[in-house]
């Protein structure tokens, strides 16, 4: 076990493994996708108070849980690399930089598409849409410092040592825009009660949130590969690859 | 201990020097923040009622950019003619020197911010709770904006051009510091408590103290490489 994460931190063994599994996370993505849309758009019952407008959310909600969870990924990479210097987990960091930043624009983009309808405004001021707001910026941040570095290994350690002043303020953000004011609905999948949605709802949800989850691992592997090329183009086993 | 004391203490001493032997620069920050404060009444509404409403907020805002504002310089000129990598060269830890640093900052732009606030109280017409409660936050609040501040600097140091992006970079980490604070002023305003954000700037300042100072040096060994 152990092994086999010693070599895939190397980076020849990832880019082989990589290139072996790519195919197979794209293939579970499309079918994780179709089926979340098909039991999500035709299967699911139309909600009791929103209607049909409600389907909004198997796109809004996996965007949101991305969001985050690239962002604690990436601050995951960044202490990998601080501690062991293992600089694939650099390059898998600053590859999944973008994406994180897209899915947050996307949360918030369906979000407020799914707002006005529901609460008549686009945009209101309120403690998850502000935070969703501010992780955005942190995510540009991120990737303006990184790309105003010419040097792409100092690029990389700063704008990790960024990533992970984020993390901490991360919970601060959350929950002082928590208390500052609030109108987005509570929780209703991740409580500890049971969830207080319809399993037919939950589903789709479920389905989608894997898709999105996937889809994320694929690209970021197909991206990490890229970046690895660029960087270790002088190395021994790029050459020995393309002769 | 002593000579890191002393090493600590001469810090201080050349940074705040320094600042004196450039009393012109020391005063634009202060200025920056006193012209902000005055375009709110010109701009938005000279109605003391709405100025009253608004005013922790326009403080607090002018306060922050301000803070941006004098940062920028707080590591350019050690860059520029090498002292910067005589610290990093230095036995001692990084991580004292540059809290030596900040704190020499924070004397000469935060704590003259301190001193001003009242005045601007006074020009936006608040009830003398809530201007109380704005020198309680600044106190807390702007050594808070040095030490978070200071990172960012750090890190963008090395750059040709860092000032928009260490807008970029700073400005959503100062966001919890502007909702407590505010917040308290506006409480303050209103005849309410303000003890817990007040003790939630206060749990905020005692984190930095204890984890900017290494981030700090960490970015500095960074921009440096």
């Amino acid at each position: 076990m152990w092994t086999f994460f010693h070599k895939l931190a190397s980076p020849k063994y990832f880019y082989r493994i990589s290139g072996k599994l790519i195919p197979w996370l794209g293939t579970i993505t499309a079918v994780l996708f179709v089926s979340g849309l098909y039991f999500g758009l035709f299967k699911a019952p139309p909600d009791y108070q929103q209607g049909e407008s409600y389907r909004i959310m198997f796109v809004h909600v996996p965007a949101a849980w991305m969001s985050l969870f690239i962002y604690t990924f990436m601050a995951v990479l960044y202490a990998i690399h601080l501690i062991w210097n293992i600089k694939l987990a650099d390059v898998m960091a600053s590859s999944s930089a973008a994406m994180g930043a897209s899915f947050t624009f996307l949360a918030l983009a369906t979000g407020s598409l799914w707002g006005k309808p529901m609460w008549g405004t686009w945009w209101v001021w309120d403690a998850r849409l502000t935070s969703e707001l501010i992780l955005l910026f942190l995510y540009l941040g991120y990737i303006a410092l990184v790309s105003a570095i010419e040097d792409k290994r100092t690029a990389a350690r700063a704008g990790g040592l960024l990533i992970l002043v984020g993390v901490v303020n991360i919970p601060i953000i959350h929950y002082s825009v928590e208390w500052w004011n609030t109108l987005h609905q509570g929780p209703t999948v991740t409580k500890l009660d049971k969830p207080s949605i319809h399993p037919s709802m939950l589903l789709p949800l479920l389905l989608m949130a894997l898709a999105f989850q996937c889809y994320y691992f694929t690209l970021v592997l197909v991206r990490a590969r890229t970046e690895l090329l660029e960087r270790e183009r002088r190395s021994a086993w790029i050459k020995e690859l393309f002769g | 201990m002593n000579g890191l004391a002393s090493a600590f203490l001469a810090i201080l001493r050349r940074d705040l020097m320094l600042a004196f032997r450039h009393r012109g620069e020391l005063a634009n920050p202060l200025l920056f923040f006193l012209i902000v404060v005055t375009l709110y009444p010109l701009g938005v509404s000279p109605e003391p009622e709405l100025l009253r409403k608004i005013a922790p907020g326009v403080i607090w805002i002018a306060a922050l950019l301000a803070a941006l504002f004098s940062l920028e310089n707080l590591f350019r000129s050690d860059f520029d003619d090498g002292s910067l990598e005589q610290m990093l060269l230095s036995p001692r830890p990084l991580s004292v020197l540059v809290i030596a640093k900040v704190l020499a900052h924070w004397l000469v732009s935060g704590l003259p911010m301190l001193l001003l606030a009242p005045l601007l109280a006074l020009l936006l017409d608040m009830p003398s709770k809530a201007a109380w409660a704005l020198e309680a936050t600044l106190a807390i609040g702007t050594p808070l904006l040095s030490l978070i501040g200071a990172i960012g600097v750090a890190l963008t140091v090395g750059l040709k051009r860092g000032g928009i992006l260490l807008t970029l970079l700073i400005l959503p980490l100062y966001i919890p510091v502007l909702i407590f604070a505010t917040n308290a002023v506006a409480a303050a305003g209103a005849g309410m408590p303000i003890e817990g954000q007040l003790y939630f700037l206060a749990a905020l300042l005692v984190l930095a103290l204890t984890l900017a100072p290494v981030a700090i040096a960490a970015a500095l060994r960074i921009s440096m490489s």
